[in-house]
């Protein structure tokens, strides 16, 4: 087992390399002088070239490629060029603020999916299985942010119960905050309530038709045996996986939600660097958003090899 | 004569092909018609634009800017008096040009790119899997933002952009599938007639995964659709001053709190075009995997 | 009327005297609006401490019988008519909780396929223990000694290491002996097998089938057996009932049964199966003319009156009922018939004179068609190699076939890979076709080349691309010979009609064919080029027995028209002696013995190959004493030193067998044998004086 996560661990380690290069590349890819952008179309050109030269973009791209890694696995993660200060702090608050709202909408959305997608497997063929797949894909086919506006148009405008934007104020408290997050999460939860009911029922369908299933329930075991001992591990599996890379996707792509309800996560980070050209906000804010996918994935793996035991490695 | 007799098949012949019944079976479907229904309206509403709408729906009228729903103008008027109506009508030509184009681009690309490191495996398979598996850690809006940033947005490019960021999914999900056909004997058979690698890839592979493949498609389309939409709605996709639903939402969605109508049509609009494709795809996902 | 519903006391207690009882029972599976009857008026009885064998083709409704037994059918599947009693109690008036009870107490099931039938997730000891938990209310170390215990019995050597394990890293046999084990746990009165050893080898099966006999008399329990195959269930039962297109339409102890059956399709089935011994130089396989009629759909006449040679108008329009006699059930109106059955083989074959034109081509001193040299192929598994086949020398002559026979992981589909190009030798292999050098990969053969040297499947269903039609798949292959269209389409036409195909066939795709349609059209494949040599890779051996003789018969007919040469392989030894005019043994990737087919078969021959004789089941008497094999097939990665053979050689003489490599020694004329004991002292098969000398 241990030598299947540092397996796991070093082929992570690999994608997050290919990714800091494609992350670099990329950003050296938009057009643009660095100087030019942050000095502005007056600056005088002397001006521009020591600017550059001060920040170091005239330097060879494998040196500055190694010199940013070698920084940012330390923690530092360069100086923005819009706000000229470190770039760490604003990506670490705007991570958290992320990962707060990715919680909110995991901690609703998984056991309510699985449950569904379980209950529905169960009910296979049956009008319970029927209605469930319809709810869940009805629910699941409007993108988010058309069901945020939906919601905000009701719950903010009309009925007034929840506010419209995700921007609390300072210091309010824990409660206080859930409030402001609820908005934002439930067009999440929406989305992926059929996703992941989808693959719960699909793993839950085939383990139940699956030939160790049939032994279980010819012993003589009573259901729910059968079901806790022997379906769920089997049928969960091909769940985690999808639920690794929703928390990834959570933890990073709700750009346009954060936009949306004006909330200071790190997709709207990475939005509003794009839009400045601010590279190193940037970069630093993509390859956060893929490292917490990375972990995750690993984390997802760990799980399946410890349900799955042919997984764990290459054993006789 | 007995030698023939007993060499000959025990079996009985097969009826009616199956295939046919398939598509008959296809065409009683209640979601892959709502959902053909739903589509043909707005390709309808593309082709003919304004040609259609009751009202111009580029025409300012500064008198009767923000007005309500009524019985002049059906959904309201916008902030420059202009026919929201009429505009929502005409917001379906770009979407319904860019988002398809965006997916058949990536299907391409997708089911070759998937055929090749599928069927020839081996350090090529490595390689390419591991930038695939390495370009997935990233949201695809993310990387579409990335790009667009660089190259500029225009229609073009959002087609260009959304195509290669859909290519590595199509091709991880074809290279499963041809991992499958290339366990079948088949394949062998067909090395052993001096097939070339194309000729198998292509001739003997493909329309066994082509199934896959379209349903693939079609998801990606209506998740193309909304990817088109935010984008616009961010300002990275479609541009002003088309009359695409992501830009009008964008543009008046600071007014929603008292004038709710210059964006709830448009969402309403988006979530309508989106909910027909993916009727189809489950329509047609019932069939091709049947 | 089929179904009749009589609920009679004296039927009640008659059947507590039973272990199983049918009563005229009938299972309608529905799908789509159509309401299929799988099993029509099946009556049979099992009693206690009796061994009862179902037998029948696919689709005759044996499995349905045995999940019906167990009340165990598919969702859209339920039984139609009649009445099942379990242990003496009435099945279908169970509540679920009894129900539960009776599955536990009083009936277990083993089925096919082992590995899937555990649950990869969990280890073995938690997989027995919870039956024992369920049973007797057992828990901890009292259900885990328990566990144990049965583990013993069903003669698994290191039982804690075993309940430790997961299913995958079991083998085959070892995880059905477990399977066995679960079963048994209950002492149920009846336990159900349903093809338990279809799919492992020959050796390993004989094993599972004599732990099997020998548990039976030590829990007295009674067994119903389902199969397709006739030696083992002659092996294993008392009583025997046949069922064709779900009736039964014969029933009775294995003996009469077997030996004077009284119906005319047991007939055809008895007679299709390749006897222990036989040559084709010695005659055609029997084979039953006609079709298999979908279960139920013949109801106002005899099931089998479309193929049967005895058929009478009667037989056309009333049903027949059950004529018993002496315990001997037949449903036909003329049972005392059926020995009479008209055959169809012709005894002046053409196959005589393919045996005499490989003696001739032999003796002539001809050059070989196809010749190996050094033949190896080493695999790297997780950094250790893994010898898959490993200096293999062979020579295959014109218009001779050359049978293959040998276990898993004996390394005969690898050679056969390795002869067609498919994969690519180690160094110092060396192939030749028709005296020269073959390249090693087909994609550097010439057109020539790969014309010359084709190859029939095992599993038809992935070996014809199901988006083609029959005309396109043939057609590709006869891009080969470049002809022009209007040459092609003739001899397209010439092919299928060789494999007796229609034109109708030929716009077909496979989804639309049966199993062995589908064989014919691989078959017509692979002799559209017109080669010389055809590798059968185990052709028949996912097909009926039916429907396999039909197919071995064509397979003879081709090599006596076009002179081609076979690699026949198979782990069905009689059919590989019916086909071959020589047998190679391969074991653990090496050849331990070639030699002509009548040598190898009746000896002296390499124990390996004495061993493979005996676990051979069959349907004449015994006399033969099962030989056992020790342990369990070693590892390919992890090899014997010297005779790869001697951890479980019966005949081991000691430590030369460790040390060295056994050379090649002369047996007789073209007989070669692997072994370090001289071949006077080898073994000889009982069965030879067994053998019909004369054409039956």
């Amino acid at each position: 087992m241990a030598r299947f996560l540092a397996r796991r661990a070093v082929l992570s380690l690999i994608t997050l390399a290919i990714l800091s290069v494609i992350v670099f590349l990329g950003g050296q890819l938009l057009p643009g002088d660095v100087g030019r952008a942050v000095l502005g179309p007056l600056a005088d050109a002397r001006a521009v070239a020591l600017f550059n030269h001060q920040v170091g973009v005239d330097r060879p791209l494998a040196v500055q490629y190694f010199d940013w890694i070698a920084h940012f696995a330390t923690g530092d993660m360069g100086r923005s060029f819009t706000f000229r200060s470190p770039v760490a702090p604003f990506i670490a608050q705007a991570l958290v603020n992320s990962l707060k709202l990715a919680a909110l909408a995991f901690v609703l959305v998984v056991p309510l999916g699985i449950a569904g997608g379980v209950w529905a497997a169960v009910r296979v063929g049956q009008w319970g299985d029927r209605a469930l797949v319809l709810l869940g894909q009805s629910l699941g086919v409007v993108p988010e942010f058309i069901s945020s506006i939906v919601l905000i148009l009701v719950f903010g405008v009309w009925l007034h119960w929840l506010p419209m934007s995700a921007d609390w104020p300072e210091g309010a408290g824990p409660l206080t905050q859930l409030r402001y997050l609820i908005l934002p999460a439930l067009p999440l939860v929406l989305v992926f309530f059929g996703y992941i009911a989808r693959v719960a029922r699909a793993g839950t369908v085939e383990a139940l038709d699956a030939d160790y299933t049939r032994t279980a329930i010819l012993k003589g075991l009573p259901m729910a045996t059968v079901m806790r001992r022997h379906v769920l591990r089997n049928a969960l599996l091909p769940t985690i996986t999808v639920v690794a890379s929703l928390l990834g996707y959570l933890a990073g792509g709700l750009v346009v939600i954060e936009t949306l309800f004006h909330y200071r996560g790190i997709g709207a980070l990475i939005y509003s660097a794009a839009r400045a050209k601010d590279f190193p906000m940037l970069e630093a804010g993509v390859l956060t958003v893929g490292a917490v996918y990375a972990i995750a994935s690993v984390l997802a793996d760990l799980l399946s090899a410890a349900l799955n035991p042919r997984l764990r490695g290459a054993r006789a | 004569m007995a030698a023939d007799v007993s060499t000959r098949p025990t079996e009985p012949e097969a009826t009616s092909s199956p295939g046919r019944e398939r598509w008959l079976a296809a065409a009683r479907s209640p979601t892959l018609i709502a959902g053909l229904l739903i589509l043909a309206f707005w390709i309808v509403c593309a082709l003919f634009g304004a040609g259609i709408t009751p009202r111009d729906p580029y025409a300012d009228d500064l008198l009767a800017t923000l007005l309500p729903p009524s019985a002049a103008h059906w959904f309201g008027t916008d902030q420059l008096g202009r026919d929201i109506f009429s505009r929502v009508i005409v917001g379906a030509r770009d979407i319904l040009i860019v988002a398809p184009l965006a997916t058949l681009l990536g299907t391409a690309l997708g089911t070759a790119l998937g055929l090749c490191i599928g069927y020839f495996r081996g350090a090529l398979d490595e390689v390419i899997s591991r930038i695939i598996e390495a370009l997935q850690a990233l949201p695809l809006v993310i990387v579409a933002l990335m790009a667009l940033a660089a190259v500029g947005t225009s229609n073009t490019s959002v087609v260009l952009v959304i195509g290669f960021v859909f290519t590595p999914l199509i091709a991880r999900t074809v290279r499963a599938a041809v991992l499958n056909e290339t366990d079948l004997d088949y394949v062998a058979a067909a090395r052993l007639r001096g097939d070339g690698a194309l000729a198998i890839m292509f001739i003997e592979i493909l329309p066994n995964v082509l199934p896959i493949a379209t349903v693939e498609m079609t998801v990606r389309l209506g998740y193309a659709i909304f990817f088109v939409a935010s984008l616009s709605f961010i300002g990275f996709g479609i541009q002003p001053p088309s009359a695409d639903w992501g830009i009008a939402i964008a543009e008046n969605y600071s007014l929603i709190g008292s004038y709710w109508w210059t964006v709830l049509f448009d969402a309403g609009a988006t979530a309508s075009l989106v909910i027909g494709v993916n009727l189809v795809t489950d329509g047609l996902a019932g069939v091709l995997d049947a | 009327m089929r179904d009749r519903q009589e609920k009679s006391p004296a039927t009640d207690s008659a059947a507590r005297a039973d272990a199983l009882r049918f009563e005229d029972v009938s299972v309608t599976y529905r799908s789509g609006r159509h309401d299929r009857r799988v099993l029509t008026g099946v009556s049979l009885a099992i009693r206690r401490g009796e061994s009862y064998g179902l037998v029948g083709e696919s689709g005759c409704g044996k499995s349905t019988a045995a999940f019906a037994a167990i009340r165990y059918l598919a969702r859209n599947g339920r039984v139609s008519g009649g009445r099942i009693w379990v242990d003496g109690r009435d099945l279908m008036a169970l509540s679920q909780a009894e129900l539960r009870r009776l599955r536990t107490e009083s009936v277990s099931m083993v089925y096919q396929d082992p590995g899937r039938a555990l649950n990869p997730a969990l280890r073995i000891e938690r997989q027995m223990m919870e039956v024992f938990e369920v049973a007797e209310g057992m828990s901890g170390d009292r259900a885990r000694s328990r566990a144990r215990e049965m583990l013993a019995r069903v003669q698994i050597g290191s039982p804690d290491r075993v309940l430790r394990n997961y299913p995958h890293e079991l083998s085959g046999g070892m995880q059905q002996r477990v399977i066995i084990a679960m079963a048994l746990s209950t002492s149920p009165a009846l336990l159900i097998l349903d093809e338990p050893t279809t799919g492992l080898d020959a050796t390993v099966e004989a094993e599972v089938l004599d732990l099997v006999a020998t548990l039976r008399a030590e829990f007295n329990n009674s067994i119903l057996f389902i199969s397709h195959s006739l030696p083992v269930i002659a092996r294993m039962c008392d009583r025997v009932g046949v069922l064709y297109a779900g009736e039964l339409v014969e029933e009775g102890p294995v003996s009469r049964v077997f030996h004077a059956p009284r119906h005319p399709y047991t007939v055809g089935l008895m007679r299709c199966v390749p006897r222990y011994g036989l040559h084709k130089s010695q005659g055609r396989l029997e084979t039953i003319p006609g079709f298999l009629p979908a279960p139920g759909s013949i109801t106002d006449r005899c099931v089998f009156v479309t193929r049967c040679a005895n058929a009478t108008e009667r037989c056309a329009h009333e049903v027949p009922p059950p004529i018993v006699q002496e315990g001997h059930v037949a449903r036909c109106f003329y049972p005392d018939r059926a020995a009479q059955l008209p055959r169809q083989s012709l005894q002046d074959s053409a196959a005589l004179s393919t045996g005499a034109a490989a003696d001739a081509a032999g003796s002539a001193g001809a050059a070989p068609l196809l010749r190996a040299e050094h033949l190896s192929k080493t695999y790297l598994v997780s950094g250790k190699p893994f010898h898959a086949v490993h200096d293999v020398a062979l020579e295959l002559w014109p218009g001779e076939t050359l049978g293959l026979v040998g276990e898993s992981g004996s390394g005969k589909s690898s050679l056969a890979k390795l002869l067609l190009g498919l994969s690519v030798p180690d160094e110092g292999s060396a192939i030749e076709l028709c005296g020269d050098a073959l390249p090693a990969r087909a994609e550097d053969r010439t057109r020539g080349q790969l014309k010359a040297l084709q190859i029939i499947f095992q599993n038809p269903g992935a070996a014809l691309n199901r988006s083609q039609t029959v005309r396109r798949l043939i057609g590709r292959s006869l891009r080969l010979v470049g002809l022009s269209a209007a040459a092609q389409e003739v001899r397209l036409r010439e092919i299928a009609a060789s494999v007796r195909l229609t034109l109708r066939h030929l716009e077909e795709k496979p989804r639309q064919l049966s199993g062995g349609l589908k064989q014919r059209v691989g078959i017509a494949r692979a002799f559209a080029g017109g080669p010389g040599v055809v590798v059968c890779d185990e052709p028949t051996s996912a097909l009926d027995v039916s429907v396999q003789s039909a197919i071995l018969n064509l397979l003879v007919d081709l090599q006596a028209e076009r002179q081609v040469s076979y690699l026949f392989i198979s782990h069905d030894l009689n059919v590989v002696h019916y086909l071959s005019d020589r047998i190679a043994v391969l074991y653990l990737g090496r050849l331990m013995e070639i030699g002509p087919s009548e040598k190898v078969f009746a000896g002296p021959h390499h124990p390996y190959t004495e061993a493979l004789l005996s676990a051979n089941p069959s349907l004449e008497e015994h006399g033969v004493q099962r030989i056992r094999l020790r342990g369990e097939l070693p590892s390919a990665s992890n090899l014997p030193t010297g005779c790869v053979f001697h951890t479980r050689c019966p005949r081991k003489i000691g430590a030369v067998c460790e040390r060295e490599e056994p050379p090649f020694a002369l047996a007789g004329e073209g007989h070669a044998i692997r072994c370090h004991i001289p071949a006077a002292e080898l073994g000889r098969s009982a069965r030879a004086a067994n053998r019909p000398k004369e054409p039956r």
